[in-house]
């Protein structure tokens, strides 16, 4: 029954796919200096977005109807422990010293103390969290970001970020290191539905604030990047002020 | 790929969980506005509206979670006395707001303000135990315009909150905000590139119309 669900999505997202490449063609309105690949992006988007709706954000709001949050939140501690072990590669790459010995800290707290990682101990006691990953790298030692690109299920991103995440980051992630695949592939689907459910609120936000979900979006994205490149501090681009 | 796919949405989630949970402080930080003295410090202003909101919330969500249109007028009439309203909207419409004739103005003004009053407030009841530190200021006290740099601290990372301030002219006018960000995404310039698209397409009329369908759908759905 779920598998048939799930096919059918599959093919109302192929339509989808189909009909937006065809009105790919139409030009852009107010084509931004960051985006030359507008037009191929927004059919991305809409079909992300619509596999989203039709099925990841139902999956996601049964899953969090159904669990206990204790237990949402044992599962969302277990997985950033795994993601603060790449993030002390990337931090220590980036020579951000306290920000690699925090996480080296959480680590080893959250995995031990924690549990594997199910209690955030560290948190607790004041050890902040500092994720980074390749592309940050590369972002901190002067690579451009280079054009935005929307990604066919996983969003956002940009050329460097596309790169990193494609040549190195996911090979830092730990779950590659689980033998029996099914065991790896019912990890990362647990992984995926609960951080979908992690954001069920903030995505009723954005599109409740967007008039273009798009361009909203892509901003966002962008500017926070390079904010994170420039450790919170990034050289104004433009005047803020028209 | 699914497992470039999770890296990937792991990334979003914690943006789009930040972004979230600072929305929610920043509505809670702009929150009270009683009268304060003349020479209140920008980052003297935000400290004392963050403690003063973050518990006026935390004591009273009992009242306020499940009523919408309770938490718009509360959002409406504590916030709103603090933000340079025309500013913030002026400068996220960008060149065509001098082109907008007063009405049209004054249109654009109250068509963002439902917006984004609206967005804050649906978010306004999910504020739980995160505290506020301001950071030390780098402004000197003959500057008219200053940031004011917070961060918002509960499970997980840090939560960068910043606030652009200007002095208004006039006694007793005080600090009013004009642009804020959080996780180093600033409000205005997440509005100013749908704006430009809007006006470019269908002229400042049809960025009205476009926000006011938008507030027409998002009062549909409360």
């Amino acid at each position: 029954m779920r598998s048939l669900t799930f096919s059918k999505a599959l093919q109302r997202s192929a339509l989808l796919v189909a009909v937006s490449l065809l009105q790919a063609c139409a030009t852009v309105s107010s084509p931004d200096r960051r985006d030359p690949l507008e037009s191929m992006n927004r059919s991305i988007f809409t079909f992300n977005d619509t596999l989203d709706q039709v099925f990841m954000k139902p999956v996601a709001t049964v899953y969090r109807d159904l669990t206990p949050s204790w237990m949402r939140a044992g599962v969302t501690n277990f997985f950033n422990n795994l993601e603060d072990v790449w993030s002390i590669v990337n931090n220590a790459l980036q020579l951000r010293g306290k920000d690699t010995g925090d996480s080296i800290a959480r680590v080893m707290v959250n995995s031990t103390v924690g549990l594997m990682g199910f209690v955030d101990v560290a948190s607790d006691l004041n050890v902040e969290r500092h994720t980074s990953n390749f592309g940050l790298t590369l972002g901190r030692w002067g690579m451009p970001a280079g054009p935005y690109l929307v990604l066919p299920l996983l969003g956002s991103s940009t050329f460097r970020d596309t790169a990193a995440l494609s040549v190195v980051d996911w090979q830092g992630n730990p779950l590659n290191a689980v033998d029996d695949t099914a065991t790896r592939y019912g990890l990362l689907a647990t992984n995926v539905v609960n951080l979908r459910s992690t954001y069920l609120g903030a995505g009723a936000i954005v599109d409740g604030a967007a008039l273009d979900k798009y361009s909203f979006i892509r901003e966002a994205y962008l500017q926070r990047r390079r904010n994170q490149v420039f450790d919170g501090e990034p050289p104004e681009e433009e005047a803020p002020e028209p | 790929m699914i497992l470039k796919w999770q890296q990937k949405v792991a990334m979003k989630r914690n943006f789009l969980r930040q972004m979230f949970a600072s929305c929610l402080m920043a509505v809670a930080v702009c929150g009270v506005s009683f009268a304060h003295a003349d020479d209140e410090t920008a980052d003297g202003l935000i400290k004392r509206l963050s403690v003063d909101v973050l518990d006026t919330l935390k004591a009273d969500k009992a009242n306020l979670t499940g009523d919408v249109g309770k938490v718009v007028a509360l959002v409406d009439t504590r916030i709103m006395p603090n933000v340079n309203f025309q500013r913030m909207t002026s400068s996220a419409v960008g060149p065509a707001w001098r082109q907008a004739t007063p009405e049209q103005q004054k249109r654009l003004q109250e068509e963002f303000k439902i917006l984004l009053v609206r967005t804050y407030a649906g978010a306004l009841s999910q504020v739980s135990d995160q505290t506020i530190s301001i950071k030390p200021m780098r402004a000197s006290p003959e500057d008219k315009e200053v940031l004011v740099r917070t961060e918002v601290k509960g499970k997980g990372d840090p939560i960068q909150l910043e606030y652009r301030l200007e002095k208004t002219p006039g006694v007793g006018a005080g600090w009013k905000i004009y642009n804020l960000n959080v996780l180093g995404v600033w409000l205005v310039e997440t509005y100013r590139s749908q704006f430009a698209q809007e006006v470019n397409a269908k002229g400042i009329d049809g960025l009205i119309a476009s926000l006011s369908e938008r507030n027409k759908t998002n009062g549909k759905k409360a």
